[in-house]
């Protein structure tokens, strides 16, 4: 919806960081990602064990963001949660890139009927409301990080598809097209070597959005306690326990919930930054 | 000027209007976590049922009371011949249903003969296997002969399963469910509430109540705000995870009471490693009960060491056998040659007892090696994988029937137990009737489930009711899973 | 226009015949036996297999499918298995929360987004247009169930205005009922609002850069009668095909927040039932919002085409 198919050549600037979202984005995005890697290192408490004798502790110096209901430091679980949230986000987008873009870009090839029949599925994925249809999955094939993977990956996939191919018809037209044509180079070629390139960008705007609703979507399905199980901690499934203990330990919502927001936040900024580096008459608009 | 004058006339209708308002409240709303699948208690196992129509829309020969004992209901009084086998109830008179038919002594005869036909759809049909015949002497006299001697026959009279319904809407009771109770139901709204209103035409005691509306709640997320800003007034049956948020409160009243329901961590007794003594052993003393009631249960509910409530006059005092001491734990593993511990998987279902018992659990077994994935079900596939088909390593669930110690002596049930010796001494109970003799034996079975430790025994469910510190006549207990709102008012 | 609209169809109706086959095969090898949940733990085999027959469960699949879409095409929705009434008086039940909450939902989030992007876009570059869009990212970085949390906790539980959730059913009078919905369309509405106010301002940004707009202006017309009077009208297109797509999305896409609020919608029914193995509700109510979703596109689709005849063309 946002920011998707421009079709411009891409043009890297030098003064990327100039452009404030992407900067904003860049930092966001890069923190987030800093605090889920040192997760693999150290974290201030073991997540995994319960301290029931500790629970529902306040913030303080000793645990800087409180404990939850099971005597659990929330500042860890929001680090090794943030691992968990952006394995997800990230291998679903893969799904969605790894099967969509050639899709996209062999229906955009070929043309004729069988572009006709792979848009076709594609509508079809799309006629299924996706938050519902990856609930559905999750509750029917079991919860777990894996099955909720899978359930947000498959709507990726003509998301991708669709950027890739109307990406790809609107280079296949273009005069370096037609010399490498000339060239006698054959279609998978082209794609290859002149298409692939010259919508990567696109791919990359569309990656981070995507990427960004990954994040919103897990955490709906983890809230729905059919995303990463016990002990693996999963911020929509810290805000679900939080739920009933709103008034007694209103931390135990603040920040799994804030976590969200920024990491969201960051990534669209992300996507927006980019998007204006690469496409001159976004940034005019801005 | 003028304004003024309408709006003081105004004023004076309200305050006339709003007079009655300074009588006690007449309307509730209850939440109930389930919603029943249909409404007719006499057609389904479901708990939800009878927590909507038991003694409110409908009634029984007898009924069960707030502790357990057996009060008379649609039968006024009744004679048991000398040997037992012979129980000629006296109706009341002038009772009718809330269509406005009357009811007598064929409506008695229908309705049990109904119950134990062939092709019954009643779930309980045990509790009526034991009649050989119903005759409707006159229309308020009617004589149930028995096969043999029952001493529960008054109290399996006075279940949910064995309530009196009309030839007329016995067919459509399901939706549309008319008995003789002091409501009459008003309407279901699916996947939301229903109501029920007072029956002025009740034989008895008329309710406090005039409408008394059951809104489904599934969750202790939802039920606690629902409570706050008081859309909710009550719930019977609260979830104690959602208890901290009330504690506290001066608007509320948290009333702990008991339950039949012994926790368990089942375990799967047929599956290496399971199978082996030192492994369940090893679990038991993995367990710290305290920590588990503390953090599943709010601290509420009584640590139990073998099957049988602490409430029984049977109870023996077990929770010693396998205090919690991972070093022991560790070194029986070690007996059972697994030092390294073992990966298995534990399966949840949707109650926050197992879900959050669960995620403890999985942490102290975690402590001796042993390291239990944790699967969440819901009830449908828990009942098909757990429960039939016997697909588990490790599982939470409360078993909340009553009295119900020969469930580990049942061929082929879900813990896949087998050890003659208990079997033997269920057999010998089935067929005493002196009590200090029987609860001889029921100490003799609990010992042996403990030494044998066949499951992880947690503790007593406890009910949690919570409601508007201004409403009284709520039961403490749950003798069975009923809502009666039949005594239920507001005292101000 | 014929043969497009004809085509356009001929599309609509292969995708919704391939979307009950899958619906079907999904719901085919779930787990779980719906005779067996709905008789319970004291059930015998023997009665769980007559209630099988009873209800259809024992023919082969390719007679089942061809029995369960015949019966669509007809209407018939079948009969619920856990609640023993007809699907089609279930699923007009919840639309009678699912339907006004999506429109309550969608004219609140019209009503905030439209005014904010227009502020912004007439302010574009300066502090107003920073601020309106940096609200509006925060906005959609919001999970709207954390943003219901927080309503419930403000308004229900602290000031006490409006309830924390259910619904009384319109029987109990439209404000009481209008009262329920109020949090639960505002906690949907907001990540929309902000994900409408950003497509408001991107295309009056763009509308407003067009040479007729700059005629407008050098004419010497108003400002106020330019942004309003042209550019809100040509900016409309893009504006009205995410709202298009919203209210699909809210119709179906609800199902956390009536989760959040314990609302009987759509949603609700189609978790309900996936847990109660109520299979032949899911399968019609996730056809009834498949249908749903395909009507919006084409309908969206067509009125592209009645304003761009260049469109229809393109395949």
């Amino acid at each position: 919806m946002r920011g998707a198919a421009h079709e411009e050549e891409p043009r890297m600037r030098v003064f990327a960081f100039a452009n404030r979202s992407l900067l904003a984005g860049c930092l966001i995005t890069g923190l987030v990602a800093l605090m889920a890697l040192v997760s693999f290192l150290w974290t201030p408490y073991d997540v995994t064990k319960l301290v029931v004798a500790d629970r529902t502790q306040a913030p303080s110096l000793i645990h800087w963001f409180g404990t939850d209901h099971f005597g659990r430091d929330i500042a860890s679980m929001i680090m090794v949660g943030a691992r968990n949230s952006i394995a997800v986000a990230l291998v679903a987008v893969g799904i969605g890139m790894g099967i969509g873009v050639p899709l996209g870009l062999f229906a955009a090839a070929r043309g004729g009927l069988l572009d006709e029949a792979l848009m076709r599925l594609n509508d079809l994925v799309f006629a299924f409301p996706a938050l519902l249809s990856a609930i559905m999955i999750t509750a029917i094939f079991g919860p777990g990080a894996i099955n909720a993977i899978i359930a947000i990956g498959i709507f990726n996939v003509p998301v991708f598809a669709r950027v890739a191919r109307a990406g790809a018809l609107s280079v296949w037209p273009r005069e370096f097209i037609l010399a490498a044509r000339a060239a006698g180079k054959g279609p998978a070629l082209i794609t290859v070597e002149h298409i692939l390139p010259n919508i990567a960008s696109q791919l990359l705007v569309q990656g981070t959005i995507q990427f960004a609703l990954g994040i919103l979507a897990e955490a709906g399905l983890s809230y729905l306690g059919l995303g990463a199980q016990p002990p693996m901690p999963s911020w929509g499934r810290m805000l679900f326990d939080a739920q009933t203990r709103m008034t007694v330990a209103p931390w135990m919502a603040l920040f799994p919930g804030m976590a969200i927001v920024i990491t969201v936040l960051g990534l669209n900024l992300l996507g927006d930054g980019i998007a204006d580096l690469l496409d001159p008459k976004a940034r005019r608009r801005r | 000027m003028k304004s003024w004058t309408s709006f003081l006339a105004a004023t004076a209708i309200v305050t006339a209007l709003s007079l009655p308002a300074f009588a006690a409240r007449t309307d509730l709303v209850i939440g109930i976590p389930l919603e029943p699948p249909h409404l007719d208690p006499t057609a389904g196992a479901a708990a939800a049922i009878d927590e909507v129509l038991y003694a409110n829309v409908f009634e029984g020969l007898t009924r069960i009371g707030p502790s357990g004992e057996v009060l008379p209901a649609l039968a006024e009084s009744w004679e048991i011949s000398d040997d037992g086998a012979v129980y000629t109830f006296r109706l009341r008179s002038g009772v009718t249903f809330h269509d406005g038919s009357a009811f007598d002594a064929e409506d008695v005869k229908f309705s049990l003969d109904r119950a134990r036909a062939e092709d019954s759809v009643n779930a309980q049909k045990i509790l009526f296997e034991a009649i050989d015949s119903v005759e409707a002497v006159d229309p308020a006299t009617v004589k149930i002969t028995l096969r043999h001697p029952q001493g529960a026959f008054l109290y399996n009279m006075g279940w949910g399963d064995a309530v009196i319904v009309a030839p007329e809407s016995a067919g459509t009771n399901k939706e549309k469910p008319i008995g003789t109770g002091p409501f009459r139901f008003e309407n279901w709204a699916k996947g939301a509430s229903i109501r029920l209103a007072k029956a002025d035409s009740y034989w008895g005691e008329p309710a406090y109540l005039d409408k008394v509306e059951f809104r489904i709640v599934p969750d202790a997320a939802a039920a606690v705000p629902a409570l706050l800003s008081g859309d909710v007034q009550a719930f019977p049956f609260f979830q104690p995870d959602g208890v901290a948020q009330i504690e506290g409160d001066p608007r509320f009243r948290i009333e702990v009471g008991a339950t039949e329901g012994e926790t368990l961590l089942s375990m799967n007794n047929r599956k290496a490693p399971f199978d082996k003594l030192q492994v369940r052993q090893a679990i038991s003393y993995a367990l710290d009960r305290q920590a588990i009631i503390d953090g599943a249960s709010a601290g509420l509910g009584t640590p139990i060491g073998s099957h049988q409530s602490p409430a029984s006059k049977a109870y023996v005092d077990l929770t010693g056998a396998y205090p919690h001491d991972v070093a022991r734990a560790k070194e029986l593993l070690k007996e059972a040659g697994l030092e390294n511990g073992f990966k298995t998987t534990i399966k949840l279902p949707p109650p926050s007892y197992a879900r959050l018992g669960g995620e403890i659990i999985a942490s102290q077994l975690r402590e001796v090696g042993i390291d239990a994935e944790i699967i969440p079900v819901e009830w449908a596939q828990w009942l098909d994988q757990v429960f039939t088909r016997k697909d588990y390593d490790l599982t939470i669930v409360s078993h909340t029937e009553p009295n119900d110690i020969d469930i580990y002596a049942r061929k082929d049930y879900y813990f896949n137990y087998d050890n003659p010796e208990f079997d033997r001494v269920i057999a010998e109970l089935n067929l005493i009737s002196d009590e200090a003799k029987r609860n001889e034996l029921l100490r003799q079975a609990q010992k042996i489930l403990a030494d044998d430790a066949v499951v992880g025994f947690l503790y007593e469910l406890p009910k949690v009711g919570v409601w508007d510190a201004r409403l009284e006549g709520f039961w403490k207990d749950a003798p069975i899973q009923a809502n009666d709102v039949t005594k239920v008012r507001w005292t101000d | 226009m014929t043969a497009y609209l004809a085509k356009r169809l001929a599309i609509a109706a292969i995708t919704l015949a391939l979307a009950s086959m899958v619906v079907f095969a999904v719901l085919e090898i779930v787990p779980g036996d719906p005779a067996r949940v709905m008789l319970g733990m004291n059930a015998s085999e023997a009665q769980v297999g007559q209630l099988r027959q009873q209800m259809g469960l024992d023919g082969g699949p390719l007679q089942r499918y061809l029995h369960w879409t015949g019966n669509l095409l007809s209407l018939d929705f079948g009969r619920s298995y856990t609640y023993s009434v007809p699907v089609i008086d279930l699923i007009a039940e919840r639309l009678a929360v699912s339907l006004p909450l999506a429109l309550i939902a969608l004219s609140l989030s019209t009503a905030i987004a439209i005014p904010v992007g227009l502020y912004a876009a007439s302010r574009r570059g300066k502090a107003g247009d920073a601020i309106s869009m940096g609200a509006a990212q925060l906005g959609v970085a919001v999970p709207n169930f954390w943003f219901a949390l927080l309503l419930v906790y403000l308004f229900a539980v602290w000031l006490r205005w409006l309830p924390a959730g259910g619904f009384p059913g319109w029987s109990a009078g439209i404000w009481p009922a209008l009262k329920a919905l109020i949090l639960p369309a505002l906690a949907l509405a907001l990540p929309q609002a902000a994900i409408l106010a950003r497509v408001t301002r991107s295309a009056l940004v763009e509308v407003l850069s067009e040479d007729y707009i700059r005629t407008a202006r050098a004419k010497g017309m108003p400002w106020r009668k330019v942004l309003w009077g042209h550019a809100l009208r040509n900016a409309l297109i893009p504006v009205v095909t995410i709202m298009g797509l919203q209210f699909a999305f809210l119709l179906a896409g609800t199902i956390i927040i009536e989760n959040v609020f314990y609302l009987p919608g759509l949603g609700r029914l189609i978790f309900q039932a996936i847990t109660q193995r109520d299979l032949i509700v899911v399968e019609s109510v996730v056809m009834l919002l498949v249908a749903t979703v395909i009507a919006v596109n084409l309908i969206v689709d067509l009125s592209y085409a009645l304003i761009d005849p260049r469109l229809r063309s393109r395949p």
